[in-house]
């Protein structure tokens, strides 16, 4: 999850908190049906919108305001207002991750002040869905840009046959390793099944000072990348009241059994990331590998700059090298808040940046994003870059092939911010203790489905 | 005649006090109502909002979370704070008796990281526990001992107790060594005359004079412990699966409200601690009271 790097620590003091907390309730309870997308004011409720209200809407002064983190993302909101001169789009970075996200909860239930345009991770898009913040843009034409994405991708934004965002950026997973340790150890090529993975890990404790990876225990969205690659669905919402929980599944556990392994041998470590010792450990060799996400290899070489030249990166290690797959950790999409007053600006900002080829293609070369659209995976530009990080390698020319292999039918519970919290304490204080995954698993389990219950939703139903 | 300026008199001070009364209803008075009517419903993804009375508040004593986080929250009283106040009263002391030399600069010394914001601190801290690359780490290994991971489940609760007696030991301090400057200079100059050691004196002299000043570091301390909110919350970037959501009441409060988006639970809990640190306090108080009127 890459909002964990950016993540800034942020002091809130307990007066803060509870004044925020008073803050946040100020708000008449909304309705319980809120589901009925498009309500009248948006215009999208009376069908499709036409050309000549699209011609009207971004020919008429407008202001829009556009929540983000994403740095350097006005550049291509300039682009956008270089398009229609008369849209006025503000940028503004409400804070990362949880800041984040609850801002924009604590906005769309005031009714006012919020943006038009936010961006949302793929693995919170139902999250918000559910509470019936995100309007729907099947009627404004984003169903007409399915063909233009990466099947799994385009499913990411769907919930009950709605368009609820248009994607960014991806994450499909591959493994970055450090070449020279692989050959001080005795690896001579990247390993090719887990089988492989764990006798090079074994060398690699034995030959060097390093471990092949470090398996963050708190990096709940790596480890789920890595049950997205095996197949497993622990998740899924009807896009109503029906979940399904199923973390502790036999083919969950079976993964889980091979890390366990992996961990009680001493194979890999276990620190938590995105924090000083584990840079220190990139850079220092603590960690020959990193199974990680596309958005990963540019990262590290911000992160790990001592190392340049010295990584290589492969895919992921198969279960089946007959039937590649991969997972995914990651990336982010930009959603039209209900609340808008402008929804056609709204959704052609949202649109534009991410679908026109020239923002799309500046989001691979400066934000270093990992494209969604077919069109930038295939572009020369993207494609045919070479990396003096990765010894000359073409790297984004592996993951684009890698994204091919990512499983389409992942679906995510629509309370995610409780999921991770609550795999922190079970399957993630088990993997710190180097203890029984499985049992970390079902306590994950019981603790999502109280939760959900709790929560008035039918679980496995 | 005499009434009627007494009732000017009553307005102007009225007036005087009512851009505080003003901030004080608006900004304090009426979100502590609103919480308080919000904590007396339910608000659920599904099924939405309904009028559930003390069912919050029976969920929370029902609640392990909630528990245990109190439970952590009474261990950090028991242990931490005698330790911090007793440094805190030997430090005063020691730079009371006028014996250590350069006391202004250790007086600064000591309390200066009351001054240092959490999120410097947690830096500094998260360097200093780091078991690899950190301050400790570079110990042990010097030392050929086995490295100790400070941030582990078994330990975060006295890693976190260590910081807030580094952060709060020369606030304390600084209240004590107050009291004890204003301590009439006779008593000590009678009782060394009298042939009376230093200890002697801390113990029979000064001790017992600044005991009022003692019982304010006590209740500021007891109240300060309930309240921990920075230290997991900044913390938890670094020891992620050590801090859960319910480390401590407060930080409770803010997790439920804010990634289990349950607003109405998280104001019966934060009434509950406001209620159980109200009855801790009184009874600190009352035990304290009893013992000035015996001295």
């Amino acid at each position: 999850m890459r909002q964990g790097a950016r993540k800034a620590a942020v002091a809130i003091t307990s007066i803060a908190a509870v004044a925020a907390l008073a803050l946040a309730g100020c708000t008449p309870s909304t309705d319980p049906d809120d589901d009925s997308p498009g309500s009248d004011s948006t215009g999208g409720a009376n069908g499709p919108i036409t050309d000549a209200q699209r011609e009207e809407a971004l020919s008429t002064p407008t202001d829009l305001t556009f929540w983000t983190w994403v740095p350097d993302v006005q550049d291509q909101v300039d682009m956008f207002e270089k398009q229609y001169p008369e849209i006025n789009v503000t940028v503004e970075n409400v804070g990362q991750g949880l800041d984040h996200y609850s801002k924009v909860r604590t906005a769309s239930q005031a009714g006012t002040g919020g943006p038009d345009v936010v961006q949302l991770e793929y693995q919170f898009i139902s999250s918000f869905a559910q509470t019936g913040e995100l309007l729907d843009l099947t009627p404004y034409g984003a169903a007409d840009l399915e063909s233009q994405y990466v099947p799994w991708v385009w499913k990411q934004v769907l919930s009950n046959d709605e368009v609820l965002a248009i994607p960014q950026d991806s994450g499909p997973m591959g493994n970055l390793y450090r070449e020279d340790i692989m050959q001080a150890a005795g690896v001579t090529e990247p390993p090719a099944t887990w089988a492989d993975y764990k006798t090079a890990a074994e060398k690699v404790r034995a030959n060097t000072s390093s471990y092949i990876s470090n398996m963050a225990p708190s990096q709940g969205a790596g480890w789920l990348g890595l049950l997205w690659q095996a197949g497993v669905k622990p998740f899924g919402y009807d896009g109503g009241e029906k979940v399904t929980i199923d973390v502790n599944s036999a083919e969950a556990k079976d993964v889980m059994a091979y890390w366990q392994d992996m961990i009680q041998n001493d194979l890999v470590s276990i620190d938590p990331d995105f924090n000083d010792e584990w840079y220190q450990g990139l850079n220092q060799g603590k960690y020959a590998g990193w199974l990680t996400a596309a958005w990963a290899p540019v990262f590290l070489s911000g992160a790990a700059k001592d190392t340049s030249g010295l990584w290589r990166a492969a895919p992921l290690p198969q279960w089946d090298t007959s039937t590649p797959a991969s997972g995914n950790q990651g990336g982010s999409a930009d959603a039209v808040l209900k609340t808008t007053k402008n929804p056609i600006a709204a959704y052609e900002l949202a649109k534009w940046i991410n679908n026109a080829q020239e923002p799309a293609l500046l989001f691979t070369t400066q934000q270093s994003f990992f494209p969604t659209a077919i069109s930038v995976l295939e572009d020369p530009v993207f494609v045919d870059q070479k990396s003096d990080f990765y010894g000359g390698q073409e790297v984004n020319k592996l993951f684009a092939e890698i994204s091919t292999t990512v499983d389409t039918d992942w679906q995510w519970l629509p309370f995610m911010e409780f999921a991770y919290s609550s795999f922190n304490e079970t399957f993630g204080a088990a993997v710190a203790a180097k203890g029984d995954l499985a049992a970390g698993l079902d306590a994950w389990q019981d603790a999502l489905v109280d939760y959900a219950e709790q929560q008035g939703f039918t679980v496995n139903g | 005649m005499t009434t009627a300026i007494q009732r000017k008199q009553h307005l102007v001070a009225y007036g005087f006090i009512l851009p505080f009364f003003a901030v004080f209803a608006t900004m304090f008075i009426a979100p502590l109502a609103y919480s308080g009517y919000l904590s007396f419903f339910a608000n659920k993804l599904v099924g939405g909002v309904k009028y559930v009375a003390l069912g919050n508040y029976v969920r929370a004593f029902q609640d392990p979370a909630f528990l245990f986080g109190l439970g952590r929250t009474a261990l950090i009283l028991f242990i931490q704070v005698p330790i911090m106040l007793g440094l805190a009263l030997f430090f005063a002391l020691a730079l009371d008796s006028g014996r250590a030399r350069g006391s202004k600069a250790v007086r600064l010394l000591i309390f200066l990281p009351f001054a240092v914001p959490g999120v410097v601190a947690v830096l500094m801290w998260g360097y200093i526990y780091g078991q690899d690359f950190g301050l400790t780490g570079q110990i042990t290994r010097a030392l050929g001992l086995p490295p100790t991971n400070f941030l582990s489940d078994q330990l975060i609760l006295f890693s976190i107790m260590n910081i807030v007696t580094w952060a709060f030991v020369g606030y304390n301090m600084i209240i004590l060594y107050a009291a004890l400057k204003s301590i009439p200079s006779e008593l000590h100059e009678a009782a060394e005359i009298d042939g009376a050691s230093q200890w002697r004196l801390a113990w029979s002299v000064k001790i017992p004079m600044i005991r009022p000043a003692i019982f304010l570091t006590i209740i500021f301390s007891v109240i300060g412990s309930f309240q921990i909110f920075n230290e997991p919350k900044l913390l938890v970037e670094i020891a992620p699966t050590a801090i859960t959501q319910g480390f401590t009441p407060n930080f409770y409060a803010f997790n439920v409200a804010f990634v289990n988006q349950d607003i109405n639970y998280a104001a019966a809990i934060a009434f509950l601690l406001g209620f159980v640190i109200m009855i801790v306090s009184y009874v600190v108080q009352l035990s304290m009271q009893k013992r000035e009127v015996r001295w």
